[in-house]
């Protein structure tokens, strides 16, 4: 078990291309950490050069107090599950979770009863003898997953996990990775793309674009106060709405509407607005942006309500079951209280 | 109607034809060796053992099969461990113009232990006082292989999922153990192939053996066969037969083994 810190870490590839930027992240000792990003926003650069896989072209990576930059995977004392497993086919289950220990040159007994163990805690039993081909998907991911903690390993990688496996096993997936890391208490960096995965399992998101962290905080933070509009596009299952809107006597004109302004700031200011569809309501009276219902998705128990507003922007938001209001009619959408954000029209970055 | 069974005929005429052409010189491989009196041509065999006894008896042709063992067995295994590691290291290692110097080493092999060769390798080898020698001379074949087993490996090893070895390597595996434990299985049926090519290969070689061991003593099967003369300078009808037969044994024997063994087929779950 150990902290992990990165030091000014820069990835370069030989055709130049600046994986990961001059990096600083400092990731607590039994902390479900999750880098998550578009692809090619370095994330998984970035989780190689932690392996060892990549070598860093500056800065440093230490594990526990050691600066490990230098040295070669297998002294890092790391485990790493692969996006798609690398299971050794040629392997059985048993000899697969074992790899590391014969590496390691344990002897056969002990390789076998920690492969047992290690097999009962993922319930994966009754395969031991079995290959990986002969293996659902999600019994592979368990399998990779008991490999990697079998032996103790300071620090666990996990690259997109999760993406290999359908939708229903996904969800019970992420149930079980969350409670073995919580169980076995080890420090987990994991990669994805997907941002319902990152807040669902993790302690800490930081958002990466082009080799760099965006932002960096708790799944509440990153959802709720997204630092740039670019966070804010890419967090949440449903987009968040941002429209131009400007500060005319010191508050805020948006969408044909006029709303106090949560931010103090020069009058004529212009800004993007940034709200949840999820913290608008539907009130019959009250201060918000009023517009025409023009569609209505509907996603489970909740419906998401598209509205058309004077000045034709289109504004998002949800709406429970059965409170659909009537496509054409005219509704007022309220923010909640202090959930409106406002966003520098040049940099993107979120105003205070 | 007629026309039909006209074809018909015709097919089954046509193919047993060419069954024919192929199958005689196996029966012939069968019967002539323990025929009393066997011929260039093919017929019910007056049986005896004496064909056999008289070739166990004969003072070269059993140590030649032996000196032939060892020579092939000798390139066989050269040539499939320098390939394998070549093989390995080709796939992964970057570097610039690896594929022209690929397809340049298997182009000029053929030239280089071929006919065209022979004068200067011969010098080479004289000079080298390999002459006479079997590890010489199994070198000078596995040499000839090489490029030709280290292009057919290379595709095996290229198929080799990279995320295999990283995993490996990650829980610390050493470059050796890596291609032991992880590449060489999972390449096992490219392994069986150029095992079995290579042996087959230098099995039937009779050229480069027949130049550089000039000595009847480590003479190899295939050049001692043409050596099979009685005093009237006839072929040795009695020997060669019985000679022919055991010179094909190792090669189906090395063949059904190592397919039974190691099998020319793929694990399964290798998802691409």
């Amino acid at each position: 078990m150990a902290r992990i810190k990165i030091d000014q870490l820069s990835t370069v590839y030989p055709n130049g291309v600046r994986a990961v930027d001059s990096l600083d992240l400092e990731i607590a000792d039994g902390e479900f950490f999750a880098l998550l990003g578009p692809s090619g926003c370095g994330k998984t650069t970035l989780l190689r050069t932690i392996a060892g896989l990549e070598q860093a072209s500056g800065g440093s990576v230490s594990i526990g107090d050691k600066d490990v930059t230098s040295f070669e995977p297998g002294r890092r004392n790391v485990a790493m599950v692969f996006q798609d497993y690398a299971l050794f086919p040629h392997m059985t289950v048993s000899e697969n979770i074992a790899y590391p220990l014969k590496v390691r040159r344990q002897p056969k007994t002990r390789q076998r009863e920690v492969a047992e163990r290690t097999a009962g805690s993922l319930s994966l039993g009754g395969l031991l003898e079995r290959r990986p081909g002969q293996l659902s998907g999600g019994q592979q991911q368990r399998v990779a997953l008991a490999r990697a903690v079998a032996i103790d390993a300071d620090v666990l990688l996990l690259d997109e996990p999760l993406s290999n496996l359908d939708a229903r096993l996904r969800l019970e997936a992420r149930t079980f990775l969350k409670r073995l890391q919580k169980d076995i208490g080890i420090t987990t960096v994991f990669v994805t793309h997907d941002q319902a995965e990152a807040l669902a399992l993790a302690d800490r998101i930081a958002v990466m674009e082009a080799g760099r962290i965006r932002q960096l905080g708790s799944p509440r933070d990153v959802f709720r106060r997204p630092s740039d509009t670019f966070v804010a596009n890419f967090i949440g299952s449903t987009p968040m709405n941002l429209l131009d809107g400007t500060i005319e006597n010191g508050s805020l004109s948006v969408a044909g509407a006029t709303l106090p302004s949560p931010v103090d700031l020069p009058d004529d200011t212009k800004v993007t607005v940034g709200i949840r569809p999820e913290y608008l309501s539907l009130e019959p009276a009250g201060q918000g942006i009023t517009g025409t219902v023009s569609t209505i998705e509907n996603l489970g128990v909740s419906s998401l309500v598209t509205l058309e507003c004077p000045d034709g922007s289109l504004l998002g938001l949800t709406v429970r079951e059965q409170h659909e209001p009537a496509i054409g009619s005219t509704v007022t959408a309220v923010p909640e209280q202090g959930r409106l954000l406002l966003y520098g029209k040049e940099d993107g970055t979120v105003l205070r | 109607m007629t026309s039909l069974v006209l074809r018909r005929i015709g097919y089954t005429v046509f193919f047993a034809v060419i069954l024919a052409f192929f199958a005689i010189p196996m029966l012939w491989l069968a019967s002539a060796p323990f025929d009393s009196k066997p011929g260039l041509g093919l017929r019910w065999p007056d049986w005896t053992f004496g064909n056999v006894t008289a070739t166990l008896e004969h003072p070269y042709a059993l140590t030649s099969l032996v000196n032939s063992l060892l020579l092939c067995g000798l390139a066989m295994i050269v040539t499939t461990v320098l390939a394998a590691c070549a093989a390995y290291a080709l796939s992964r290692v970057r570097i610039p113009g690896r594929d022209v110097l690929l397809y340049l080493l298997l182009l000029l092999s053929s030239v280089v232990t071929g006919t065209a060769a022979m004068v200067p390798i011969f010098v080479m080898m004289y000079q080298l006082g390999l002459i006479n020698s079997q590890y010489g001379t199994a070198l000078v074949i596995a040499g000839g292989m090489l490029p030709a087993a280290i292009f057919i490996l290379k595709d095996f090893v290229d198929a080799v999922p990279r995320s295999y070895e990283e995993s490996a390597r990650v829980f610390g595996a050493s470059p050796g153990q890596i291609l032991l434990h992880v590449v060489l299985p999972i390449a096992r049926p490219g392994i069986a192939t150029i095992v079995v090519w290579s042996f087959v290969q230098a099995w039937g070689n009779f050229l480069l053996p027949f130049l550089l061991l000039r000595d009847i003593n480590s003479q190899p099967a295939a050049v001692l066969m043409r050596t099979l003369y009685d005093e009237g300078g006839s072929a040795n009808l009695t020997v060669i037969p019985v000679f022919s037969l055991l010179y094909s044994i190792p090669v189906v024997v090395l063949y059904l083994f190592v397919s039974k063994r190691y099998g020319f087929r793929f694990h399964g779950g290798i998802k691409s």
